[in-house]
């Protein structure tokens, strides 16, 4: 339950209310630098800002190892700024110091995607908890099949690591394409929901697993979406967002259901979770 | 000589369409290819043009002096663009300008309108789809309105 301490080494500014911080760790920083701070694709921290409160962001970093380390290891999260918490962490500057708890929380079906497409779809901020199992199936491409990122954000100035996305759109072995919600003439590229984007997309519904992170409306219609192209509610995995304090399923905060949100989730396999999803009660 | 059947089979909007509605039809479509920047219609002129999308990127636009033009939605391939043509006054409500050089079937809305009222089981037929497509872009546009990735998202 106590963080440790982690320094901030970068903070890049991504759009005008999001950045990511790249964090070092202090206390007891000889032995996790040595092994390094490992963490599963899809699982979140805990970050506490001393004085003002502590808030659940997800990892947005690389999973995978590095052979060679060319720097020491960092964790990476980015972050909106939108409550008095995340507000107070978008002034931090290089140096400063900041508490972690985590990794904590389920990842994405890594495994489960073996020998089949990959669809991911990603709205808003939600690219960021996406980005980890991206990374990762990038690095071993040969396990997989298609591999696709769909995108949809607010308006071109809303783009998250666009530099990454160009990179991204130009590999020949992983289809991006993104979409705004709103743009004016000079935009070229796609306009319209994220959803939209699905029909147009070629996969082998029956062979696919489907990875879903974003505002919760987003996320039924691109269920339902998926389920008219034949994807199984068994192969569509979503990332939950709630309330959550400890973290590790003691204080009830982000119960969702019969599950915790910080504990068996974030990430959740859809049919299990389907009785809950969408209920305006829970 | 080939003949666009079977284009016109392929196409999403045309799915499972019974070969005599087909056969009704196709003296109603040309092949038709616009290039990068090309309008082709403008808000306020005569609908009388319905297109299956083969290639290329469109946007659907309105234009404001005070903003410039914005752009309402995308479509590319395999999608449909307008139905202004099928309901009175027969008069386009947005621009279409493109956005990647763009290949299409072109069908003359009154062609087909004359077909649909000859044949009202064609006219249904058409009018399901056209429906269909409506509902799908009325939903995308309720999606859109209600700002989802907003700070109270």
């Amino acid at each position: 339950m106590l963080p440790d301490l982690y320094r901030v080494q970068r903070v890049r500014q991504e759009t005008h209310d999001t950045f990511t911080l790249e964090l070092e760790p202090m206390s007891g920083g000889q032995q996790v630098a040595a092994k390094g701070v490992s963490f599963a694709a899809g699982q979140f921290n805990m970050l506490y800002i001393f004085g003002v409160g502590e808030v659940p962001i997800s990892i947005s970093g690389n999973p995978t190892p590095r052979k060679v380390r060319v720097s020491p290891p960092r964790f990476v999260h980015t972050t909106r700024a939108v409550g008095t918490v995340t507000k107070a962490m978008g002034k931090l500057k290089r140096g400063d110091v900041l508490g972690v708890r985590g990794p904590f929380g389920s990842h994405w079906p890594m495994e489960e995607a073996v020998g089949k497409d990959i669809v991911m779809v990603a709205g808003g901020i939600g690219l960021a908890p996406l980005r980890p199992a991206l990374y990762q199936f990038l690095s071993q491409r040969e396990n997989y099949n298609r591999i696709i990122l769909l995108y949809g954000t607010r308006s071109p100035a809303d783009i998250l690591y666009r530099r990454e996305l160009e990179q991204w759109r130009a590999r020949f072995d992983l289809e991006v394409q993104v979409t705004v919600d709103q743009a004016m003439g000079a935009w070229h590229g796609n306009v319209g929901v994220v959803t939209t984007l699905i029909p147009r997309v070629s996969f082998d519904p029956l062979r696919t697993i489907a990875l879903i992170c974003g505002p919760e409306i987003m996320m039924r219609f691109t269920i339902l979406e998926l389920q008219k192209r034949g994807v199984g509610k068994e192969n569509i995995f979503i990332s939950m967002e709630r309330n959550m304090k400890c973290a590790i399923g003691f204080c009830g905060h982000c119960q969702f259901g019969p599950t915790f949100i910080c504990k068996d989730g974030p990430v959740f396999r859809y049919d299990r979770i389907q009785e809950w999803f969408g209920k305006r009660e829970i | 000589m080939q003949t666009l059947e079977p284009i016109l089979v392929e196409h999403p909007f045309f799915k499972d369409l019974e070969p005599r509605y087909l056969q009704l039809i196709i003296g109603c479509a040309s092949n038709v290819r616009f290039d990068s920047g090309q309008f082709i219609f403008r808000e306020g002129e005569k609908a009388n043009q319905f297109y299956l999308l083969r290639q290329g990127k469109v946007a659907l636009e309105v234009f404001s002096p005070e903003r410039g033009a914005i752009t309402l939605q995308t479509l590319g391939e395999g999608e449909v663009l307008g139905w202004s043509w099928l309901f009175p006054p027969y008069r386009w409500h947005f621009d279409a300008r493109v956005l990647e050089p763009l290949r299409a079937i072109a069908f003359d809305g009154e062609c087909l309108r004359t077909k649909c009222e000859e044949d009202h089981d064609l006219g249904y037929e058409l009018v399901k789809r056209v429906a269909h497509i409506v509902i799908q872009r009325l939903q995308a546009t309720r999606l859109q309105l209600l700002d989802i990735y907003g700070l109270h998202s």
